[in-house]
């Protein structure tokens, strides 16, 4: 039976440990563009849709984390108690596809794909996110940044799937923003979150690089720059973002050119510096 | 004593479609959802190169794969190797040379979609890559090698028109540049083809706009007489000039003659953009001398048509351009250039508009530049310089149709501008959308105009008809016709006529196929005007009919009878009789041609009355921008168009709406992206479409003024509303960052780089 | 080419079974190819036009994009299953009244995306409605008599509860 339907996670991890060609499919939204445009011809499938326990999500109020199933749909991201939680995600939910792709796609599929597009990653990036995976092996976690090593390819290892995702719940003073060419169901040109996590500032940047691009300079010259992260002036918003733009590392393709993603970095961080503030 | 009268869907009525309960039902037969017992599918082997010479081609290996029953190459056409709409110039499959990305080289047939994917991988073709010819100003000199025997230039066109001599007081100049714009038709080609027992005949099942010119190419390559090529109208799932060309005809029939079963084939999206023809690419260069109050009094133009590897319509579209130079303005002197020309692109052709969208773009760039230079406003030059019946156009025709410009242009201006955008908007109403990529301060307003005139039917003495036939039979109407039904709504319109002209109710269209005459095709606007009028025709031949019978019957003069609502009358007496009791028992069938009025060739200085009528439309575009950013959000559409007599009023609104969408997709962000002859984003992906998200409000006025040369009174609408619109919001974004910008569509680095 | 010996698929409450297919033929595929289901439209075969659209567990989603035989433990509902009786629905109606439909490709996955929009909304915001039906491309009719389609259903039946 080349498409094998896993109900628990050790079900699935056991299916994987046998089977080690298995393509791992979720909402199928990545995989079967694949198939369908020809590019990719599985021999077995492991089904983890099936999975409830990779749907499930919660919140720990000690720990001020969120930890969210890798099967959880994007729809389930943009409104209600995720949302709240981590605002900046539930706006990159929303940015993903079409309503029809945002109700099968998931965080996990994201994940795994592992696009420099991937519409939730920078803001996984930005609020460092813990990448849960499991096997036979046992579990373990690996920080995003460790995970995503490259365009398409990250550091899970064949036998293993990724089951959740844990972020922290840092407040409000984070937001996500994407640039693409139509108002609607767009592949992202450019897109960056900003957070404050532990009075620190964060810039994640997608479709820029290879990977997501964490802006390291400008996040250490913000820092610097005012201890008032809530009232950060229009100025000092505008080197912030000219410092992230000169850390993107951007590409021409068909979609756009690296001169206006670097551009629309820059836009992007400094109006995501000031966003829902008083200036 | 008076009756209660059911109210009939007459003309002038919003009849509802006949197809719609099947089409909301998902029970409307596509041509992609057609069946047959025993039925093999086909698909296409493309070059992956833009140019190249075909070394070898061997199908061993595919041959052996099981469930491959068929593959045919050039060497199995059996009839003329190359197919055309103008010139036959175009293989049906490539033998020696390649000459686009894409270009068909063979055809498998198989049990399952699957194995003939894998068989066309198993086919192996050797290539000799040449030298791409991708720049089209190195095909119209003799700077790069012929890249087909019919050489680089596929046509030149050359208007002079008046006293050259005269210069401007103000003198205003410009370099235009448009995309190429993919017709984008939602059902992807598709045909069914059923070899005929003797295996000397085909019926094919197509999704075309011709079926009768797509009959004759076929019969040519498979050498077979016209009449054992029998084509029905598949259900057609949109068309907007990409199912003009053949595209998967020719080897959907061979492969069912070769392998003596029913055979379907069926692009996928990316097969699609390889398989039809695009809008022509164009750069265009004005220069236009006017008064020091505005008044035009001489346009100098270049036109550059990038018309891809083959013909198609090529010829035909440069002169649509070249006619229509100065727009709907009064212009006495002209001097233009153009060229259509052969490049190792993608093919060019049809696409709803014509050639007429590359001139718009440009000599609405240059109202605005003008009405700047001597100082006025975007609706006083175009007030200023409106055509009126009786002008002359540059190719020296009097323009005879109803030319309502400046009132297209007041009325459009009387139509209120949508409100402020709010404080505190929502992010979905601004540009960049649920990206959330601005805050309402960061938005800029714009307001721009477009005012075009486009040709109907075709041009350049060919002579266009549309054939239908009429059959009343106990009160009933079928309707014959070979007319395509693209989704414009003919199926509609044409029961309607026959219920005015007879008095009918029950009134409905028969098979749409060969077996009767050409209707020509679904384009040119052409189809309410031409079949419209065939239809009309033959219903008064068969009222005619009856009123003889009728006539003889009461011994009253036919002549003085008359269809009052479903009543024949006396007009000079008191006889009355339902049309449902007078067809009692008897059956009149009456078969109409339309031909339209007689046109010329342009002379070698673009002279002559090459077009048979026009039809004209403004459009005032409102759009907010993040002029940092560069994205744009389309807010309103208003619009006044030029539609004659108003036949159906909400299929004309449909034509409008959905035109002015596809004119936005090509304002700012369709466009086909073509690196050195290849293809870069052949996908609904990285080819974007309007979404809901992206459609403007449209207020639209449908000027009616009856069109005295139109069988009905009514001018075709199709095309108008898709024309102006992209001008009107590129000059709206100009507008609301105060920068030029020459280019459709407007990609964001254009705004804010 | 692998293929499922044999698998069963729940549509519009009927058990169908599937044999002898290819693991990587979609859903859409299948209802069309395999089991006389047609109503659903492909157009893209990416997610990106929304032709295809079928509720799979009461979700509204792109059955190209689903793995036909990883939908087998699935309730499928296409658009021949809106109404067994063959009447029209009060969406298909007002799609058919208010001129939403041109050529009719897109518009069995308008009307399942309009009837999903719905059945979570009853009274949407004007922009609610965009962005609910803005995974679905209709390139006939810009979209402005579908809205009026959506503004009449929502009428009506508004009209019908008070």
């Amino acid at each position: 039976m080349p498409v094998l339907i896993a109900h628990t996670i050790s079900e699935a991890t056991e299916i994987l440990a046998e089977n080690p060609d298995a393509t791992i499919l979720n909402g199928g939204t990545d995989l079967m563009v694949e198939v369908n445009f020809n590019h990719r011809h599985p021999s077995s499938v492991l089904l983890l849709r099936n999975v409830p326990q990779l749907r499930e999500w919660s919140i720990d109020s000690s720990q001020q984390t969120i930890t969210i199933g890798a099967g959880v749909p994007y729809a389930a991201m943009e409104t209600g108690a995720i949302a709240a939680a981590v605002p900046a995600l539930a706006q990159a939910a929303r940015t993903v596809g079409s309503p029809q792709i945002r109700a099968a796609g998931t965080m996990g599929g994201n994940l795994g794909t592992c696009s420099p597009a991937g519409d939730t990653l920078p803001v996984l990036s930005a609020l460092e996110a813990t990448i849960h995976l499991s096997s036979q092996d046992g579990e373990r976690t690996v920080p995003f940044g460790e995970f995503m090593v490259g365009p398409k390819k990250n550091s899970r290892l064949q036998h293993e799937i990724i089951t959740a995702v844990t972020l922290p719940v840092t407040g409000n003073r984070q937001g996500y923003s994407k640039v693409g060419v139509r108002n609607a169901m767009v592949i992202s040109v450019a897109s960056a979150c900003f957070a404050i996590v532990d009075d620190t500032p964060r810039l994640a940047m997608g479709s820029v690089g290879p990977t997501i691009l964490r802006a390291v300079k400008a996040e250490k010259f913000l820092a610097e720059a005012t201890k008032d992260l809530d009232n950060i002036s229009d100025e000092i918003a505008r080197e912030f973002g000219e410092i992230a733009s000169t850390e993107a590392r951007p590409i021409d393709d068909h979609r756009s050119t690296a001169q206006y993603r670097a551009h629309a970095i820059k836009v992007l961080a400094s109006r995501l510096a000031v966003r829902g503030t008083a200036s | 004593m008076s009756s209660v009268k059911t109210k009939r869907d007459v003309l002038g009525t919003s009849s509802l479609r006949p197809d719609g309960g099947a089409k909301v039902k998902g029970d409307f037969a596509f041509t992609s959802d057609l069946h047959a017992e025993n039925m093999l599918w086909g698909a296409t082997l493309r070059s992956p190169h833009p140019h190249a010479r075909i070394v070898s081609i061997d199908t061993t290996a595919a041959w052996k794969i099981a469930g491959v029953e068929c593959i045919v190459t050039a060497d199995d056409v059996p009839g003329q190797l190359t197919y055309g709409l103008i010139s036959s110039d175009q293989p049906v499959f490539a033998k020696d040379v390649v000459r686009y990305m894409g270009e068909p080289i063979a055809a498998v047939a198989a049990d399952h979609p699957e194995t003939c994917r894998r068989a066309l991988a198993a086919i192996t073709v050797v290539y000799e890559v040449l030298p791409v010819l991708f720049d089209p100003e190195l095909a119209i000199g003799d700077d790069f090698e012929p890249i087909h025997p019919d050489g680089n230039l596929i046509r030149q066109q050359r208007i002079v028109h008046g006293d050259t001599s005269v210069v401007g007081d103000v003198i205003v100049e410009g370099h235009y540049v448009i995309g190429m714009q993919d017709q984008a038709f939602l059902g992807t080609e598709s045909a069914l083809a059923l070899p005929d027992a003797d295996g000397q005949g085909v019926e094919v099942f197509v999704a075309t706009q011709w079926l009768h010119e797509d009959q004759k190419q076929m019969a040519a390559c498979l050498n077979l007489p016209t009449e054992r090529v029998r084509l029905v109208l598949g259900g057609v799932g949109g068309a907007f000039g990409a199912r003009e060309d053949i595209s998967l005809q020719v080897h959907t029939a061979l492969l069912a003659l070769r392998t003596s079963r029913p055979v379907k084939m069926q692009y996928g999206r990316e097969e699609s953009f390889f398989g039809h023809v695009h809008r022509h690419p164009a750069t265009v260069w004005m220069r236009h001398h006017a008064t020091n109050e505005g008044k035009i009094v001489k346009i100098e133009a270049r036109f550059v048509f990038d018309g891809g590897a083959y013909a198609s319509t090529s010829a035909a579209v440069l002169i649509n351009g070249v006619t229509h130079t100065q727009g709907p303005y009064k212009c006495p002197v002209a001097v233009v250039d153009g060229y259509a020309v052969r490049t190792n692109n993608p093919p060019c052709g049809a696409m709803r508009g014509f050639g007429v969208v590359q001139a718009c773009f440009a000599h609405e760039g240059q109202m605005d530049k003008l009405a700047a230079a001597v100082g006025t406003d975007p609706v006083s030059i175009r007030l200023m310089n409106a055509m009126e019946t009786g002008d002359l156009l540059i190719t020296g025709q009097p323009v005879e149709s109803v030319a309502p410009v400046a009132r297209l242009i007041r009325e459009t201006n009387e139509i209120p501008l949508p409100p402020d955008l709010a404080i505190d908007a929502n992010e979905l109403d601004l540009p960049g959308g649920s990206g959330i990529t601005a805050e309402r301060k960061h938005i800029r307003r714009g307001i721009g105009w477009g005012v075009s005139i486009k040709n109907i039917m075709y041009s350049e003495g060919f002579d266009d008809y549309s054939t239908a036939r009429c059959t009343l039979s106990d009160g009933k109407v079928v309707l014959k016709f070979a007319t395509s039904e693209v989704g414009q709504g003919f199926v509609t319109l044409a029961p309607q006529i026959a219920r005015s002209v007879l008095g009918v109710t029950d009134a409905v269209c028969d098979t749409i196929d060969t077996q009767i005459g050409s209707a020509g095709s679904t384009s040119a606007s052409r189809q309410t005007w031409m079949s419209g009028g065939a239809v009309d025709g033959a219903c008064r031949l068969v009222r005619e009919r009856l009123f003889e019978l009728v006539g003889a019957q009461q011994n009253i003069e036919p002549i003085r009878f008359a269809i009052e609502d479903d009543e024949i009358v006396d007009t000079a007496g008191t006889f009355r009789m339902s049309v449902i009791e007078a067809s009692q028992g008897i059956t009149i069938s009456e078969t109409f041609e339309h031909h339209h009025r007689k046109t010329e060739e342009l002379d070698e200085n673009g002279q002559g009355n090459c077009h048979v009528a026009f039809a004209f439309v403004a459009h005032r575009a409102v759009v907010d921008v993040d002029p940092e950013l560069g994205l744009v959000k389309v807010v309103q559409i208003a619009t006044a168009q030029d539609v004659g007599q108003v036949l159906n009023p909400l299929s004309v609104l449909g034509q409008i709406e959905g035109g002015i969408a596809q004119g936005l997709g090509l304002a700012v962000m369709e466009e086909i992206i073509v690196q050195e002859g290849r293809v870069r984003n052949p996908s609904f992906t990285d080819y974007l479409l309007p979404t809901a998200l992206d459609a403007p409000v449209v207020v639209a006025r449908m000027i009616e003024e009856y069109e005295p040369q139109a069988p009905l009174g009514a001018k075709g609408v199709g095309e108008p509303p898709c024309i102006s619109v992209t001008p009107a919001i590129v000059a709206a974004i100009r507008d609301a960052i105060g920068k030029d910008i020459d280019r459709c569509p407007v990609r964001p680095q254009d705004i804010c780089l | 080419m692998s293929t499922n010996e044999f698998y069963s698929l729940k549509v519009n409450g009927v058990d169908h079974h599937v044999s002898d297919a290819w693991i990587g033929e979609s859903l859409l595929y299948v209802l069309r190819e395999r089991l006389g289901l047609p109503g659903s439209k492909g157009a893209c075969e990416q997610g990106e036009c929304g032709s295809c659209t079928v509720f799979i567990d009461g979700a509204a989603v792109c059955s190209c994009l689903v793995m036909a035989a990883s939908a087998v433990e699935s309730e499928i509902a296409t658009v021949e299953g809106l109404n067994a009786d063959g009447t029209l629905t009060d969406v298909q109606e007002a799609f058919v009244t208010e001129g939403a439909v041109q050529c009719g490709f897109c518009t069995p996955g308008l009307v399942m995306a309009v009837h999903h929009l719905l059945d979570e909304n009853d009274s949407p915001s004007e922009l609610e409605v965009k962005e609910a039906l803005s995974g679905n491309i209709c390139r006939c009719t810009g979209y402005g008599r579908i809205f009026a389609a959506v503004d009449k259903v929502v009428a009506v039946r508004r009209g019908a509860l008070s």
